[in-house]
């Protein structure tokens, strides 16, 4: 025990005294985290608005000060005519605008009604979609709020009312991005570090022939795997609290669940990395290629296939199924389930099992496999 | 360290063969190195000298034949041979991006050397390599010949019964060389026994008796005055040259 409690200080040392790359692991987390969080965010803001009306009409002024205060959309100005609005569209004054039909107000009283047309620069698809809907939203706002104040001064009308869907977004109801790219980028980042630096410390020894010395002393081979990775594993778990703590208090996005067994399935999901790290270096001669196989291959797959950006459940039939075999989906899965919908532990004991098994095969197989490589 | 009790023959090797496939690697060798000595291990790249050591240091197990190294069966024991054995490799010095003193910590926590003789061993290495100064400097930032020298002591930090050099002294110049082998001979009067392998001809007269392999097989085994009477040679590497004229296995 011992000459393993030597190795692991040794290890702890090389961590230490290479500080550049530390940061790197504790300061890539932040850097994404806050990316993320704020620069590279999938919600709209600023978007500036135009309006177009025929006429000077205090119904039309108040609903465009309605919109001016929403924290998206900020009211630009009037415009005369249908060509006003797509001439200030084309040199970028306004992203979105509302046409009136001509006498609006009094429009509304007749049977036939007013119309507003909703016009979005759709250039970016996803942008246009989700202005498009804000808006109606708030036209809709506005106007039930109208019909409400009117109704009140003659209740027998209030049978005609139209029917109004009632939309709410569950679990995360200002529509954060936040919320899905957290548990993502903890499935990236702990991979990372646990899987690239492993298999990286490890083949480096390989690499410079110290893995020959080593062999050669009494520390038995596998204890130097383990002895590597338990610093990564301690870099992991600091690093998790730090995803965590800034989730919590940078991003405002609140843990839901139990933090308990969140806790417990990032362990296994880190333990897990280790194995595959471990894996890797069994493989593998040169920190190049390690780095290659960790930092590339493995990192396609997690972005593509764990549900981080993409959801699965809209990916043709075999994407589909290569993902079951990615670990990050589970943990990313997991994680979303008890960090923002915040559901009981039963409803996670699939995603769990499946880490747990994932674990034991890939330890069971490095293991072997790093056995059977030394004679 | 020498007892009166011990065995006269650190290393006895019996018909150790080795193949892989159809390939004879170590081709039924038989030898002993004396305690004490200075055992030259000689033989041109691919002779099998590197399967031997391997399989002398206890990490690859013998096709045939026995041997004991430091009293310990190769085949059954090879763990406590490695607990008995010091080895240096040319081509890893030490760690260097770890301080003297970490290396030295490390080899000496690895090799179980008592925790309270740790600190006073450290010191007494140093001050007999003069290098107490670098104590706390990474071992990258010192010239190869120092290295090579620290590595040596690394080795043998924990006073093993024998040491395994291989190829000690690539790549440093003609004097460090010498000081190299000034504290090789420190360690022999020490008492413990060292098995070196070398290019260097020069380096094969400073040992007591030297070995040398051809094709898997030691083709002569004697001190390397008696070698050089043998064959009428004026030097080792003229010995060296006859022998290896008849290698069908050469790089």
């Amino acid at each position: 025990m011992k000459e393993f409690f030597a190795f692991v200080r040794k290890e702890f040392l090389h961590i230490f005294r290479d500080v550049r790359t530390l940061l790197v692991l504790v300061g890539l987390p932040t850097v994404l985290i806050v990316l993320f969080g704020f620069a590279i965010s999938t919600e709209i803001r600023n978007v500036n608005v135009g309006m177009c009306t025929q006429d000077d009409d205090t119904a039309i002024t108040r609903l465009m000060e309605k919109v001016d205060r929403s924290e998206y959309f900020t009211y630009v100005g009037r415009y005369d005519s249908g060509a006003d609005v797509d001439e200030a569209m084309r040199r970028g004054e306004i992203d979105a605008a509302l046409i009136f039909s001509d006498d609006f107000s009094a429009g509304l009283m007749r049977p036939g009604g007013s119309e507003i047309a909703v016009i979005a620069d759709a250039t970016n698809p996803n942008n246009a979609s989700m202005e498009v809907m804000y808006l109606s939203s708030i036209v809709s706002d506005y106007f039930r709020e109208d019909l409400e104040t009117a109704m009140m001064s003659m209740p027998q009308a209030s049978s005609s009312g139209q029917v109004v869907p009632n939309l709410r977004m569950l679990y995360n109801p200002q529509l954060k991005s936040s919320y899905n790219f957290v548990p993502g980028i903890m499935g990236l980042i702990l991979l990372l570090i646990c899987a690239l630096m492993t298999s990286v410390s490890i083949v480096r020894e390989k690499e410079t022939g110290s893995m020959e010395v080593l062999l050669v002393s009494p520390v038995k081979p596998i204890s130097i795997v383990f002895a590597k990775m338990i610093p990564y594993f301690v870099i992991s778990c600091v690093v998790l609290i730090n995803i965590l703590l800034l989730t919590i208090f940078v991003l405002k996005v609140p843990i839901a669940g139990s933090f308990f067994w969140m806790i417990l399935v990032s362990v296994i999901y880190i333990i897990l990395s280790l194995g595959i790290g471990m894996l890797v270096s069994t493989l593998v001669k040169t920190q190049i290629i390690a780095t290659l196989i960790c930092g590339m291959i493995f990192m396609v797959p997690v972005m593509m296939l764990s549900g981080m950006l993409y959801p699965i459940e809209s990916m043709p039939e075999p994407f589909q199924w290569l993902a079951q075999v990615v670990p990050a989906k589970w943990f990313i899965e997991a994680i979303r389930k008890i960090m923002i919908e915040g559901v009981p532990v039963r409803y996670v004991l699939k995603e769990i099992a499946v880490l747990t098994l994932m674990a034991t095969v890939i330890f069971a197989v490095a293991v072997k496999k790093f056995n059977d490589r030394l004679d | 360290m020498i007892e009166g009790d011990k065995a006269k023959d650190v290393i006895e090797v019996e018909h150790l063969t080795k193949r892989f496939g159809d390939f004879t690697a170590v081709d039924d060798i038989s030898f002993e190195v004396h305690r004490g000595e200075i055992f030259g291990f000689l033989g041109a790249n691919g002779a099998g000298k590197t399967t031997a050591m391997r399989m002398l240091t206890g990490l690859s197990l013998p096709t045939s034949g026995r041997g004991t190294v430091a009293g310990f069966d190769i085949t059954t024991e090879p763990e406590q041979i490695k607990r008995h054995i010091g080895y240096m490799s040319q081509r890893f010095a030490l760690y260097g991006d770890l301080t003297v003193k970490d290396n030295m910590d490390l080899f000496a926590g690895i090799y179980g050397v008592p925790r309270r003789e740790i600190g006073s061993r450290i010191d007494s290495l140093l001050d007999r390599l003069d290098l107490m100064h670098e104590k706390n400097s990474r071992v990258r930032d010192l010239p190869q010949g120092w290295k090579q020298k620290l590595a040596f002591s690394v080795s043998i930090i924990h006073r093993p019964e024998i040491v395994f050099l291989d190829e000690p002294t690539g790549g440093v110049d003609p004097a460090a060389r010498r000081q190299f082998w000034e504290l090789i001979y420190e360690a022999v009067d020490e008492g413990i026994t060292v098995f070196v392998t070398t290019h260097y001809m020069d380096e094969a007269e400073y040992c007591d008796r030297i070995s040398m392999m051809v094709d898997g097989r030691i083709e002569a085994l004697d001190s390397p005055s008696a070698l050089k009477r043998a064959y009428g040679a004026s030097s080792v590497a003229e010995v060296f040259d006859i022998l290896a004229r008849g290698a069908a296995r050469t790089e």
